[in-house]
C-alpha cells in the first residue's frame, strides 16, 4: 500500500479550479517536494490530504479517506502548515501537556530533549517568541511525534537563511532515520534539493512533472551551446530553450551526455531551472517533459 | 494499531479552553470578591439588624441579613451568562480568525470531541465555577459576619437562622442547574453562529430577532416574539421558583419548583434545539475550510 494514493484529484472553489485531476503515488520512505508557483494548488492538495478540505475524486491517505476519517489518519500523520497557525495563547509547557494529553504516538521526553538545544523557555507564550523560535517549537513538537507521515507547507516561510538550514538539517539528522514518508510544499527550491528523493511540479492545478530524483538527475542535462553549434543542438529536440548573456542554454530529456559534451558546457540543471522551463514553456514545448 | 490508552482528548480540550479563555474562571471570582468586600462596608450595621429580628420590624430586618446572600448568587448568575455568551461567539470563531484551527485539527482530536468541550464550559463549567465561588463567599461572609455579632453580643443563632447559609448554597445549586437548562438554546445558538460567520458574530446571533421583533410590531403591532425573547432569558425564574408573598422569612427550599420546571414543554423544546445546534456546529467545523 502506497502512503499516499490520489486519482484524479479534483478540487474547485466556484469557477476557480484548484486542482484539475491530479494523480499522485507517493510510496512509503519517500520524501517527496511538491513545487510549483503561488496558487498552482499546493495547498489545496495538501489539505486534501490532510483532511481539511473535500474534494472529488479517489484519496487514500495510509489506507484512510482523509476527510471522513481525519482525527483518525492524525494518529499516524503530521503536519506543520507555517510558522504562523500554534496558538498565540499558548505557553509551552501547556504544548507540551496539551499534546502528551491528546496524541498516544506524543513523546514528550523527546520533544524536551529537542528544546534543550534552543533557548525556548517553558513558561514562554507563542506570541512572546521570535518566528524561528515558533518555527523551532513546532518542530520539537512534531518531531517528538512517532508519525508515519509528515506534511510540511511551506514550513520554513519567513524565516531566515540561518533558521532554514537549521530546519532542514534538524529533520534530516533527526528525524528521518526510519521509514517516514514525507510531503513538502515549498518554492525555495534550492535548499531542499538534497533533502528530497522524489519531486513533484504542480502548475494551474496539474502535475506537470513527476519523477524520483535519481531519475531527475540523470534524464535532464542544461547544455550551454557553443555559438556555432546551435543547429546541431537544437536538432536533437530541446524542451526548453533560453537566453543566458547572449549564449543560447537548452534543456534535453534523456539525450546521452557524451553527444553533448560535444556541443558545448553540459551540467545538471537545478530543480529551479527545470521549474522555470516547465511551468513557463508549458504552453509548448514543455509538454513532453510532463506526463 | 496499539495506541495506548492514556490519552483523554476531551479533558485536555476543556483544559485549553480554560488556557486560552481565563475570563471562564476570573471573572467569577473577580466578581465574588468584590461582593464580598460590599458586604464587609454592610458589617456594622449587622449586630442592629440580628437584634431588630426579634423585633416588630422583623420582616425588614430578616431581608437586611440574608438579602446580601442572594446579591452574590445573582450577580454570579449575571457573570456565567455574560461570560458564557462571549466565550460562545468566539469558541469556534476565533481558532478560524488566527488560523490556529491548522494546529488543532493537525492533532488527533476529532470535531465532535472539539465541539463538545467548547459547549461545556457554559453547560457545565461556568455553573461549577460559579458555585464554587459563591459558596466560598457565603463561607466567609457567615464567618465574618458571625465574628462581628458575636463581639457585639448579638445572637448568633438568630443570624444563622435567618441567613440560611445552606439551603441558600443548595438553592444556588439548583438555580444554577436551571439556568445552564434553560438557556441552552441560547449557547447552542450562538456556538453555531460562532461555527459559521466569517466575523462579526454578535451581529448575526442578534440582528434575526431584533429584525423578527421589528417587523412583527410594524406589520402586526403586537409584541409577541419580543415576549418571547424576554421569556427565553428569564423565563426559567416562575417555572423553577415560588416565591410566595409569606415567605419573606421562609421556607427556601419550599420555593424550589423542579416539577413545575422539567413539565414545562419549552424547556424540552429548548434542550433539542441546542442539540441540534451543536450538531450543526460538529459539521460546520468539520466542513469549514482554512483560510
Amino acid at each position: 500500500m502506497a502512503t499516499i494514493e490520489a486519482r484524479g484529484l479534483r478540487k474547485a472553489y466556484g469557477r476557480t479550479v484548484a486542482l484539475d485531476g491530479i494523480d499522485l503515488r507517493v510510496e512509503e520512505g519517500r520524501i517527496l517536494g511538491l513545487i510549483g508557483p503561488n496558487g498552482a494548488g499546493k495547498t489545496t492538495a495538501l489539505n486534501a490530504i490532510l483532511g481539511l478540505t473535500p474534494y472529488q475524486g479517489e484519496l487514500k491517505v495510509l489506507g484512510l479517506d482523509p476527510w471522513t476519517e481525519r482525527d483518525r489518519l492524525m494518529l499516524d500523520a503530521s503536519f506543520i502548515a507555517d510558522v504562523a497557525v500554534l496558538p498565540r495563547w499558548m505557553r509551552v509547557w501547556q504544548a507540551l501537556d496539551y499534546l502528551a494529553g491528546v496524541h498516544p504516538r506524543f513523546d514528550r521526553a523527546r520533544a524536551e530533549g529537542f528544546l534543550a538545544n534552543t533557548t525556548i523557555g517553558r513558561d514562554r507564550r507563542v506570541r512572546e517568541l521570535s518566528k524561528g523560535m515558533v518555527a523551532q517549537l513546532h518542530l520539537a513538537l512534531v518531531m517528538a511525534i512517532d508519525a508515519k507521515l509528515l506534511v510540511l507547507d511551506e514550513p520554513t516561510l519567513g524565516l531566515d537563511l540561518l533558521f532554514r538550514k537549521q530546519f532542514f538539517d534538524t529533520l534530516l539528522n533527526d528525524y528521518l532515520d526510519r521509514s517516514r514518508t514525507v510531503v513538502l510544499a515549498t518554492h525555495q527550491v534550492e535548499e531542499v534539493q538534497d533533502v528530497l528523493t522524489d519531486l513533484v511540479f504542480i502548475d494551474r492545478g496539474r502535475v506537470v512533472l513527476a519523477c524520483s530524483m535519481d531519475e531527475f538527475e540523470s534524464r535532464y542535462l542544461e547544455l550551454t551551446v557553443n555559438p556555432d553549434r546551435v543547429a546541431a543542438a537544437r536538432a536533437l529536440e530541446p524542451f526548453h530553450e533560453r537566453s543566458v548573456f547572449g549564449r543560447t542554454v537548452l534543456l534535453f530529456d534523456g539525450v546521452d551526455h557524451a553527444r553533448l559534451t560535444a556541443l558545448g558546457e553540459v551540467r545538471r540543471p537545478g530543480i529551479s531551472d527545470m521549474l522555470l522551463a516547465v511551468v513557463a514553456g508549458r504552453t509548448g514545448a514543455a509538454d513532453g517533459a510532463g506526463r | 494499531m496499539s495506541a495506548p490508552s492514556t490519552t483523554r482528548p476531551f479533558r485536555w480540550s476543556v483544559r485549553r479552553e480554560l488556557w486560552e479563555n481565563r475570563s471562564v474562571w476570573i471573572a467569577p471570582l473577580a466578581v465574588a470578591i468584590l461582593a464580598t468586600l460590599a458586604f464587609f462596608v454592610t458589617l456594622p450595621g449587622l449586630p442592629g439588624s440580628v437584634r431588630a429580628l426579634a423585633g416588630p420590624d422583623m420582616a425588614n430586618a430578616h431581608m437586611v441579613v440574608h438579602g446580601p446572600y442572594g446579591g452574590v448568587a445573582l450577580l454570579g448568575f449575571a457573570t456565567a451568562f455574560v461570560v458564557g455568551v462571549f466565550y460562545c461567539l468566539d469558541a469556534l470563531q476565533g481558532e478560524r480568525r488566527d488560523r490556529s484551527i491548522l494546529f488543532w485539527k493537525s492533532l488527533p482530536v476529532s470535531d465532535r470531541t472539539t465541539v463538545l468541550a467548547k459547549a461545556s464550559i457554559p453547560f457545565i463549567v461556568l455553573p461549577l465555577v460559579v458555585f464554587a465561588f459563591t459558596a466560598a463567599a457565603f463561607l466567609i461572609m457567615m464567618l465574618v459576619g458571625t465574628a462581628v455579632v458575636a463581639a457585639a453580643g448579638a445572637s448568633v443563632g438568630m443570624l444563622w437562622s435567618h441567613a440560611e447559609p445552606f439551603q441558600s448554597g443548595l438553592s444556588v445549586l439548583y438555580a444554577l442547574v436551571v439556568l445552564a437548562l434553560w438557556h441552552a438554546p441560547i449557547y447552542g445558538w450562538l456556538l453555531l453562529v460562532s461555527g459559521w460567520a466569517r466575523r462579526t458574530a454578535l451581529l448575526w446571533a442578534v440582528l434575526p430577532f431584533v429584525a423578527i421583533a421589528g417587523v412583527e410590531r410594524i406589520l402586526f403591532g403586537t409584541t409577541r416574539f419580543a415576549y418571547f425573547l424576554e421569556d427565553l432569558l428569564l423565563g426559567w425564574v416562575s417555572r423553577a421558583f415560588a416565591f410566595g408573598s409569606d415567605d419573606a422569612m421562609g421556607d427556601m427550599l419550599g420555593a424550589l419548583t423542579p416539577v413545575t420546571f422539567l413539565s414545562t414543554p419549552s424547556l424540552w423544546i429548548g434542550l433539542a434545539f441546542a442539540a441540534a445546534c451543536l450538531a450543526i456546529a460538529i459539521r460546520l467545523r468539520h466542513k469549514r475550510e482554512p483560510a
